[in-house]
């Protein structure tokens, strides 16, 4: 059985000869949170479209279950309908929200997925705005949608790219929580991206501190806060700059 | 006022001649507002969503051809299908001789696609460029994507189809060159005003143009009618 969901040798990425990206070893465990932690500029948000091979990587090898997906070998479709990312900012479709969360399985060719669409809808809470424009919903409200949408897909993998940052702390919560319980109940593999430290050691399992697109430091959630190897790790940690 | 109760009297005897012109207009700039949409939609689409080296260049022709006067492109038709001309020497079946129907869809065809594609190009401008990188994060493929931003940009590609079938069912002059304006053959609503006017018969030129403002409403307004919810938002 393998352990490992993902897993990355010598990836790199370049955007006009740039080097952003530089990650020589990373695996990424079945069923885990890991949160990927740094500042703005990092690469996480990068690494993240790999992991959902919306862009390929400049150079190495990116493992998937058991495919790969590297500069000229792209991902085969039906892998790549096996995760999904909820953005910072929900891009929502200009439909009612019931149409927004069966889009996905639309996509697939599913069509008779009420049930699912349902249920997806009454895990993040808002199976009575169904029928409401999605244009009418709140911030809150929209990212829970977003993250609806995810959910009725039944990913393998669900990507996380700062998906709180411009909620109010009841959203917050709403959606840490939905996220874990999708985690312990249906063991969908999680990577989140944050700069918020806290909310990173309130949900991952390991969490990896990403700085000018390096791995500085890849540790299990207490010894990463607990007892940071790396000095700039640490630093982060305490809430300073690390430049 | 004569011109406005000859129309509604052409309208309300069913007035053969009336209706044989009418039927003609509707299905010339129909068809050519159809071949419009299969060319200039998927082209509008790949220029505004795409970078290709050469795009600038399809663009600027693009925007000339939005604003081509239509008695020029008769005038560039008649001489390509002309006996003489490089179209017409072929004799071939798949290209239509001078004044028939088809020279005049050919013509209108070439007025309305830049409209149809130039329009649609900015409605998919002007969609949320993050749209395309979460539906594709759904699982979307390249053309599921295409939809997607298609469906978005919907109220502009609607405008786009009504912009291009506004020129065309209101022209004459690329008609008149290609088509003649030959009774029971050729003869459209717009020449059919040019040739009542002339020959002194304003009542009757006033009451087509009476119907050709009915008419391109009644499309409007159904075409609308179709953008539903959308449009009210």
């Amino acid at each position: 059985m393998n352990d490992f969901i993902y897993r990355l040798q010598n990836v790199a990425k370049d955007y006009d000869g740039r080097r952003v990206l530089q990650v020589d070893n990373l695996k990424i465990g079945r069923g885990e949170i890991f949160g990927l932690v740094g500042p703005s500029g990092a690469g996480k948000s990068t690494l993240l479209r790999l992991f959902n091979f919306l862009e390929s990587p400049t150079t190495g090898r990116i493992r998937f279950l058991d495919a790969e997906f590297g500069a000229n070998q792209p991902m085969p479709l039906a892998y790549r309908r096996r995760v999904t990312t909820v953005f910072q900012r929900p891009v929502l479709l200009n439909r009612s929200v019931r149409s927004n969360v069966s889009y996905g399985l639309r996509l697939r060719g599913q069509r008779n997925a009420d049930r699912r669409v349902e249920a997806a809808l009454e895990q993040v809470g808002l199976q009575q705005l169904m029928r409401q424009r999605a244009r009418t919903l709140s911030g809150g409200e929209a990212q829970r949608v977003a993250l609806a949408r995810a959910i009725a897909l039944q990913p393998d993998v669900l990507l996380l790219d700062e998906p709180t940052a411009n909620l109010d702390p009841y959203n917050i919560g709403l959606i840490e929580e939905i996220v874990q319980t999708l985690n312990q109940e249906r063991g969908t593999t999680v990577v989140l991206v944050t700069h918020n430290v806290f909310q990173a050691k309130r949900m991952a399992h390991r969490v990896a501190f990403l700085l000018d697109g390096q791995m500085v430091e890849d540790a299990g959630v207490e010894r990463f806060f607990d007892a940071p190897q790396d000095p700039r790790t640490a630093a982060f940690v305490r809430g300073e700059m690390v430049y | 006022m004569g011109g406005l109760l000859e129309a509604i009297r052409l309208i309300i005897t069913l007035d053969s001649a009336l209706f044989e012109i009418v039927g003609l207009s509707l299905r010339v700039s129909g068809t050519a507002l159809l071949f419009s949409i299969l060319i200039g939609i998927p082209l509008g689409a790949v220029l505004g969503m795409s970078r290709f080296l050469g795009r600038k260049m399809v663009v600027a022709l693009l925007y000339t051809g939005m604003g081509f006067p239509p008695v020029v492109v008769g005038l560039f038709v008649y001489l390509m299908l002309s006996r003489s001309g490089p179209l017409g020497q072929l004799d071939s079946p798949l290209i239509p001789a001078l004044f028939t129907p088809a020279a005049m869809v050919a013509a209108q065809t070439i007025i309305s696609f830049p409209l149809v594609a130039g329009f649609t190009m900015a409605a998919v401008m002007g969609v949320d460029p993050h749209l395309r990188q979460q539906v594709q994060a759904l699982g979307a493929t390249k053309w599921q994507t295409t939809m997607a931003v298609l469906s978005e940009a919907r109220v502009g590609v609607i405008v786009a189809i009504i912009a291009g079938f506004g020129a065309i069912i209101s022209e004459v002059g690329a008609v008149m060159m290609v088509g003649g304006n030959i009774e029971h053959s050729t003869r459209v609503l717009t020449t059919a005003i040019v040739l009542e006017t002339r020959k002194g018969n304003f009542d009757l030129a006033v009451a087509i143009g009476v119907v050709l403002l009915g008419l391109a409403f009644i499309t409007n307004a159904a075409v609308l009618g179709l953008q539903g919810r959308t449009f009210d938002e």
